[in-house]
């Protein structure tokens, strides 16, 4: 124990810093994409039009059955393809985890949508609203609410799912503390601060969805 | 106003509607009643299109609801619905539940479309309630501003499909008191419910069901003095003997 030197983690912190405002940047804005898509694409699946429901679904099981990782090399080698020039890898990265977490996310908002009662489109229905009237006012706001708990879960994973991506060469607050780990030869310091950074931000992510539970439940 | 006629509805080879014709008139108070599963709460959601039928037609005002390509969201906004469970959105507070489709379906402003809400809350007693959200407010009241929520569309006509039966009995005289002002003042109604105390008192007709046909229609001190069907002879045994 004596010679673990837990300085180099002080000396480097605004270069992890860097690190983890990429992760967290990132995790914030595919949390926001994947739920508008997820979205999207669950409204897609219980619109009731065969040809769009299937559509959706077979993206959903077809993203739900590949790795992450995967997903991650071919944005970041498919997307320059399609478009005719390279977007950068941060881009990259970011179109797929908001197209990956869409598929996970449109079934969290699947679930919170059968959980709004018939009852309340009929209602709406009954008044003239009409069809996306009806979701935007009265049944997206009580699913939204409905599986908070449940989102913010899957941000949590998410957020750790971001440490995926070194595959394309970006700077994350995993992939800072390896470099640092590895250029100043103080692997289990770094990799031993990396993880309680990472419990930190993960168990205050569970703790803010136990007290959600609870205020719901009241 | 409302012209039923001759429809039929099956949910895949079940038969839930079986041949049913009737009318109401404007002004006209009809309360159908029968018991349970005989139809009558598909019949009523029949009327502003809820549930699509596969046979026969309804025109309300003149224009046929069940038509291919009918504008069915212009038709709702003109005839009020209330519900068993009284279905407020819990996520808005009472104006709001008011205000809502006046914004977005009528495009009153927000201004007139509140003080509409608040006189008709003020008609149905509930006034000082207007920033609560439904979980806070009992049943009767909820029920009661459902009504309100429906008569903020000035609507032509008002179905009510068993407004009475998810509440407690202390709560079910606040919710027909009002129902009964507003057959008074002349409002179309079709009303499904079995309190036939407020059927004896305002219906100028009962319609009768069973097993998804309507096995009676005839004007309301007929029906009960002496009703025709085994059925319904029976039905009114049971629910008035107890």
């Amino acid at each position: 124990m004596a010679d673990f030197d837990f300085n180099v983690v002080w000396s480097s912190l605004p270069f992890l810093w860097e690190g983890l405002q990429l992760s967290l940047w990132l995790t914030f804005l595919s949390i926001i994409g994947g739920i508008v898509l997820g979205t999207l694409l669950a409204l897609a699946r219980l619109s009731g039009i065969a040809p769009l429901a299937l559509l959706a679904a077979t993206y959903v099981n077809l993203l739900r059955s590949v790795p992450l990782i995967l997903v991650i090399f071919w944005f970041f080698f498919l997307v320059p393809l399609v478009i005719g020039r390279p977007i950068g890898s941060f881009y990259s990265a970011l179109i797929a985890f908001v197209m990956f977490e869409a598929a996970y996310y449109s079934e969290i908002m699947r679930a919170g949508i059968q959980s709004v009662r018939k009852g309340q489109v009929h209602a709406g229905q009954s008044t003239g609203l009409g069809y996306w009237q009806i979701q935007r006012y009265i049944v997206l706001p009580q699913a939204f609410r409905n599986m908070i708990p449940i989102l913010v879960t899957q941000g949590i994973i998410l957020f750790q799912d971001t440490s995926l991506v070194f595959v394309v060469s970006l700077r994350d607050f995993m992939t800072a503390s390896s470099i640092v780990a590895r250029t100043e030869g103080r692997l289990v310091e770094m990799y031993l601060f990396a993880a309680v950074v990472y419990f930190i931000i993960c168990f205050s992510g569970s703790m803010l969805v136990r007290s959600l539970k609870n205020r719901m439940a009241t | 106003m409302i012209d039923i006629h001759n429809i039929s509805k099956w949910y895949g080879e079940f038969r839930v509607l079986t041949d049913c014709t009737t009318k109401v008139s404007k002004g006209e108070v009809v309360v159908v009643c029968g018991p349970s599963g005989s139809g009558k709460s598909t019949l009523i959601k029949c009327v502003n299109g809820l549930e699509p039928i596969q046979q026969g037609q309804i025109h309300v005002d003149g224009a046929e609801v069940t038509a291919k390509g009918a504008d069915l969201t212009a038709l709702r906004s003109r005839i009020g619905m209330v519900f068993q469970h009284f279905e407020l959105y819990p996520h808005m507070s009472v104006l709001e539940n008011l205000c809502l489709a006046q914004e977005k379906v009528l495009k009153r402003s927000r201004t007139e479309a509140e003080e509409r809400a608040r006189a008709l809350l003020a008609r149905v007693g509930m006034s000082e309630h207007s920033t609560k959200y439904p979980s806070q407010l009992s049943g009767g009241q909820q029920q009661r501003i459902a009504i309100a929520r429906s008569l903020a569309m000035d609507p032509i006509a008002m179905l009510f499909d068993e407004p009475t039966s998810a509440l407690d009995p202390e709560m079910i005289k606040e919710v027909l008191d009002v129902m009964v002002e507003l057959a008074q003042e002349g409002m179309t109604m079709m009303v499904v419910t079995h309190e036939m105390g407020f059927a004896r008192k305002v219906a100028d007709r009962v319609i009768f069901m069973d097993v998804g046909a309507i096995v009676e229609d005839r004007p309301t001190a007929d029906f009960f003095d002496n009703p025709e069907s085994e059925r319904a002879k029976d039905f009114l045994s049971k629910i008035l003997n107890h």
